[in-house]
């Protein structure tokens, strides 16, 4: 029998607002533990959560960009557990009544049609701290609570059991983290655990649509992790139901290190949160201006900005894909692109040289002192054949370097390119004086000699020649002669 | 007479008049607060502190720049957090307890000029109508100390009765305020719900909690809610609503206003003697010119059954936080994790506390929370409609508070459904989030304080100062 895996996904976004969901302590990530908190976030007897409205206002972006309805009144709720690093003994979030509904994501595949994959809520919560048993600084018999990140406001987007394959949920949250990335809400950043995803998956046999027992992933770092504990979930309940088992309801923690997932011990009941409204905090009401407010102010999102890219600088598909996959590289391209007339050249030396250098130097766009005008000048300079492609690259290194103006480099190195008609036809009239011979070989049909006169001249004038013009006129020069 | 028999009102003018200090009223009363050391109405004194404020606040009236409660003794119910001082709920698993912060309360009452003068006792964590399931021990009550002072702020009640401060500060969740001023013969305001500022009052049942004054005037109450009212951005369910200067509400008449009797409160159950002192107080409101009318408000029956279901599903998930991680007592020699929850609130709590949040947990359980919580949540719906209806016509209702007097000491703790329906009148005003002012009315044949309660709709506490003022002139 062939069965098909049913994968839902469930995604938390942290929000880089300033402050904290319910007080006004920072969200720094990496500070000592402890430092950030107040009686709020501490569960203080006594202290009282208030909302953040930024959060409210950033629920609103990635509900509207991913289609959800937003719903006019939402109830923030108590979960109710107990656990050392979750100060109140309750989280609060939202359960009946969240904050938007019924969305939907397209996922696109190279090679195959798009998939529509429905959103099923998004709701906003508080993150829990952080418990620590396994560092240096913990004793034998303890476990410390760093509560900085209790707090931290939280966006959780359900998504309806809509994969087919694990390839199709990794692609997902490459377009997800793209999204909120481009929204300005969260910086993206895995390594913070910025983005945090568990998947559910089960099996049915193909041509049936009633739903099979379903397992739990939880403890994936990346991405890639989430795709390759889907492959080995799906490969091990495969193994189950074609051998005659069961699947068991529960949830594994996958290893990174073994690649395997491996059930949670954890103890046989299922947990009841007795979610109920939180009665410190009123209803979350949203009205349609409210709505509309934010919309208005929603920036360009990925797939507006490739298409854009496309249309206003005649790009190809491909290079307004990469160029929009951030939109800080997005940002850089359109500052550079703005000041030049080869649209297609900056583009060139922005998926080329520049992210290599990127990458090679590990260093930020933002950090970078070539500046888009200094990329643009250089641009200019290559395209008014100022300076000679060869030149091009050592600018640009320099630039990297000093932060200098590409101009100001190309007078201190003296990069100059001779340009100029009369000098070149002396040069070239000069080299072809002193080597009589070679001038008969090339009479005589042999065309390589065209190459030892061009290095001639090159050396003569120490690189700095033109060489299309030297090309042309060295031509004409010959041509003549064989007349 | 005593300084420490008179009222904040009277007393402020012979402060201000400098033929007292503060420092000398102070000394007064800690000298009381030691006499009476047998009520068991505080659980911690700030001797030092309060003597070393008087002190300044004097110099301050030397100066002429004393704040409104310049010289007001207060005694802080012992939920209410003072940022650096003990707040231990009355229960054991705080007992060790000390707030890092104020509560805005505090802020706005220090800033006043008012004095702290210590923590009054309660029933632990607010839960019971006695003050008797304290960790400090039962108050007892200032008029017969074999009599309890009701509960749960029968601390700030005794304390005040007792003469141990001017005024004190209580909390209200369903007639935690109004039903020991009753027991102990002072007046006490249970504010509208959202009028006072719950940031830093340790929740018991956080939608249904409002912090008030327990005092000897009816003056004096409008003089602490002008401080203590007003809007708080530190704490979301308080009303944006501005505030009046509720002494203007004093030395009024009552012609003209309507005053409704409901007559749920005045069925059997209600002590005869009680009936006929508030039925008395009706007819000389009537004789002053207000016009008294009947009125039903027909879900009563159902308050307590409602309010007991909501408050402790509000308090099982307060309490959770208490569990001997973060503060507090934390069980010794425990092994792992879940020994220390279990054994840390098993010996924290008392067994009302327990009773409570186990009664709070099962209502919220799936496959009750529908049964229990949502239903109630819908009863709760029908009483706030009850009283909307009923304030169409009225201006405010006049009913007994508790069915009996202040009983003994002992007499109810092993009954605690006989408790629980004590609270009958009272709970209904929590509910629908309404204000309700206990005022002394006299005595029964056994000299024990009998009290009666004005309501209003939301927001007039200014109404229910001016007829309770009224009928405390009438006296
Ligand atoms: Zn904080």
């Amino acid at each position: 029998m062939y069965y098909e895996p049913v994968i839902g996904l469930e995604v938390h976004i942290q929000l880089n607002t300033d402050t904290k969901i319910f007080c006004s302590c920072s969200t720094l990530f990496g500070a000592v533990p402890n430092s950030q908190v107040c009686p709020v976030c501490l569960g203080m007897p006594g202290s009282l959560p208030v909302l953040n409205r930024k959060v409210m206002e950033y629920a609103v972006r990635l509900s509207l960009a991913t289609g959800c309805k937003i719903n006019n009144t939402s109830i923030l709720a108590r979960k109710n557990y107990f656990y050392p690093d979750l100060p109140k003994s309750y989280q609060i979030s939202q359960f009946e009544e969240p904050f938007a509904e019924h969305g939907e994501l397209v996922v696109k595949i190279e090679g195959q049609p798009s998939r529509r994959i429905g959103i099923t809520r998004i709701h906003m919560e508080e993150d829990a701290g952080k418990s620590l048993h396994a560092e240096s600084f913990v004793g034998k018999d303890e476990s410390l609570v760093d509560v900085n990140r209790c707090g931290v406001p939280l966006l959780e987007v359900v998504s309806d059991p809509d994969f087919r394959t694990p390839q199709e949920a990794y692609e997902y949250l490459v377009h997800l983290r793209q999204i909120v990335v481009y929204l300005g809400i969260c910086d993206g950043n895995m390594e913070e655990g910025s983005l945090r995803c568990d998947a559910n998956v089960s099996l049915r046999p193909i041509g049936t649509t009633t739903l099979g027992t379903k397992t739990e992933l939880k403890n994936m770092n990346s991405f890639r992790a989430v795709e390759k504990a889907l492959e080995y979930e799906i490969h091990r309940q495969e193994m189950i139901l074609e051998n005659g088992g069961v699947i068991e309801q529960q949830t594994l923690l996958w290893d990174a290190n073994r690649n395997v997932a491996e059930s949670m011990r954890t103890k046989e009941y299922s947990h009841d949160y007795r979610y109920f409204p939180d009665p410190d905090l009123a209803p979350i009401s949203m009205t349609a201006g409210d709505i509309e407010q934010v919309r208005a102010n929603i920036p360009e999102l990925p797939e507006a900005k490739r298409e854009r890219f496309m249309r206003q600088f005649s790009l190809p598909e491909y290079d307004a894909q990469v160029l929009t996959e951030s939109p800080k590289v997005a940002e850089y391209f359109e500052q550079t692109a703005l000041r030049v007339k080869d649209k297609k050249a900056a583009s060139n030396w922005i998926m080329g040289n520049l992210l290599r250098s990127l990458k090679e130097r590990n260093e930020h766009l933002h950090q970078l002192k070539l500046t888009p005008a200094f990329l643009a000048e250089l641009l200019t300079l290559i395209e008014q054949g100022t300076i000679s492609g060869s030149s091009a690259k050592e600018v640009f290194e320099e630039c990297l370097d000093s932060g200098k103006s590409p101009t100001l480099i190309v007078e201190e190195k003296g990069l100059l390119q001779i340009s100029d008609l009369d000098a070149i036809e002396q040069i070239v009239s000069s080299i072809i004086e002193k080597n009589p011979r070679d001038v008969q070989d090339y009479l005589n049909g042999n065309e390589k000699v065209l190459g030892f006169f061009i290095g001639q001249i090159m050396r003569a004038t120490q690189g700095k020649a033109n060489p299309k013009l030297v090309n042309s006129i060295l031509r004409k020069k010959l041509a003549l002669l064989s007349k | 007479m005593q300084l420490t028999d008179l009222d904040y009102t009277s007393l402020r003018k012979r402060i201000v008049g400098r033929e007292i200090t503060c420092a000398q009223l102070v000394a007064d009363y800690l000298d009381n607060i030691r006499e009476k050391k047998p009520l068991n109405a505080f659980i911690s004194v700030f001797e030092k502190d309060a003597r070393q404020r008087a002190e300044e606040i004097d110099r301050k009236i030397s100066a002429n720049n004393a704040g409104a409660l310049a010289g007001l003794v207060l005694g802080i119910k012992d939920l209410i957090v003072l940022s650096g001082a003990p707040t231990t709920c009355g229960s054991k698993i705080l007992s060790n307890f000390i707030s890092p912060y104020d509560a805005t309360v505090i802020k706005k009452l220090a800033q006043a000029d008012a004095v702290f003068i210590g923590k009054t006792n309660m029933d632990e964590f607010a839960m019971g109508s006695s003050s008797e399931t304290s960790f400090s021990g039962a108050v007892k009550n200032p008029t017969a100390t074999d009599r309890v002072a009701g509960g749960s702020s029968g601390g700030s009640a005794a304390a005040v009765a007792g003469n141990l401060c001017t005024a004190a500060l209580g909390s209200d969740t369903g007639g935690s305020i109004r039903q020991p001023a009753s027991f102990c013969g002072v007046v006490g305001i249970k504010p509208t719900y959202g009028r006072v500022s719950r940031f830093g009052l340790i929740a018991y049942a956080s939608s249904l909690d409002q912090i008030g004054p327990l005092c000897k005037s009816v003056d004096d109450a409008a003089s602490i809610l002008n401080v203590i009212s007003g809007y708080d951005h530190l704490d979301s369910t308080s009303a944006n609503q501005p505030t009046e200067d509720y002494t203007t509400y004093l030395n009024r008449d009552v012609k003209g206003l309507i005053i409704g009797l409901p007559k749920e409160y005045y069925g059997a159950g209600l002590d005869p003697e009680i009936r006929q002192n508030i039925e008395n107080r009706a007819a000389q409101l009537g004789k002053a010119g207000a016009e008294i009318v009947e009125v039903s408000l027909p879900h009563t029956e159902y308050a307590i059954a409602a309010y007991y279901i909501i408050a402790t599903a509000e308090a099982s998930s307060n309490l959770a936080r208490f569990d001997g991680a973060r503060y507090g007592v934390r069980a010794e020699k425990v092994m792992d994790l879940e020994e220390m929850y279990v054994k840390s609130r098993t010996e924290g709590f008392g067994s009302e506390v327990k009773r409570r949040i186990m009664l709070g947990t099962y209502v919220l359980s799936s496959g009750y929370y529908d049964a229990y919580y949502r239903k109630a949540q819908k009863v709760r719906t029908l009483i706030r409609q009850d009283f909307n209806n009923v304030f169409a016509q009225v201006d405010c209702l006049l009913t007994p508070i508790a069915p009996t007097t202040a009983f003994r000491l002992g007499e109810k703790i092993d009954d605690p459904l006989t408790m629980y329906l004590s609270d009958i009148y009272t709970v209904s005003c929590n509910l629908a989030g309404l204000p309700g002012i206990a005022l002394p009315s006299g005595a029964d044949s056994h000299g024990l304080p009998i009290g009666l309660q004005l309501l209003g709709k939301p927001f007039s506490e200014g109404k229910l100062l001016q007829v309770a003022d009224f009928l405390e002139k009438l006296n």
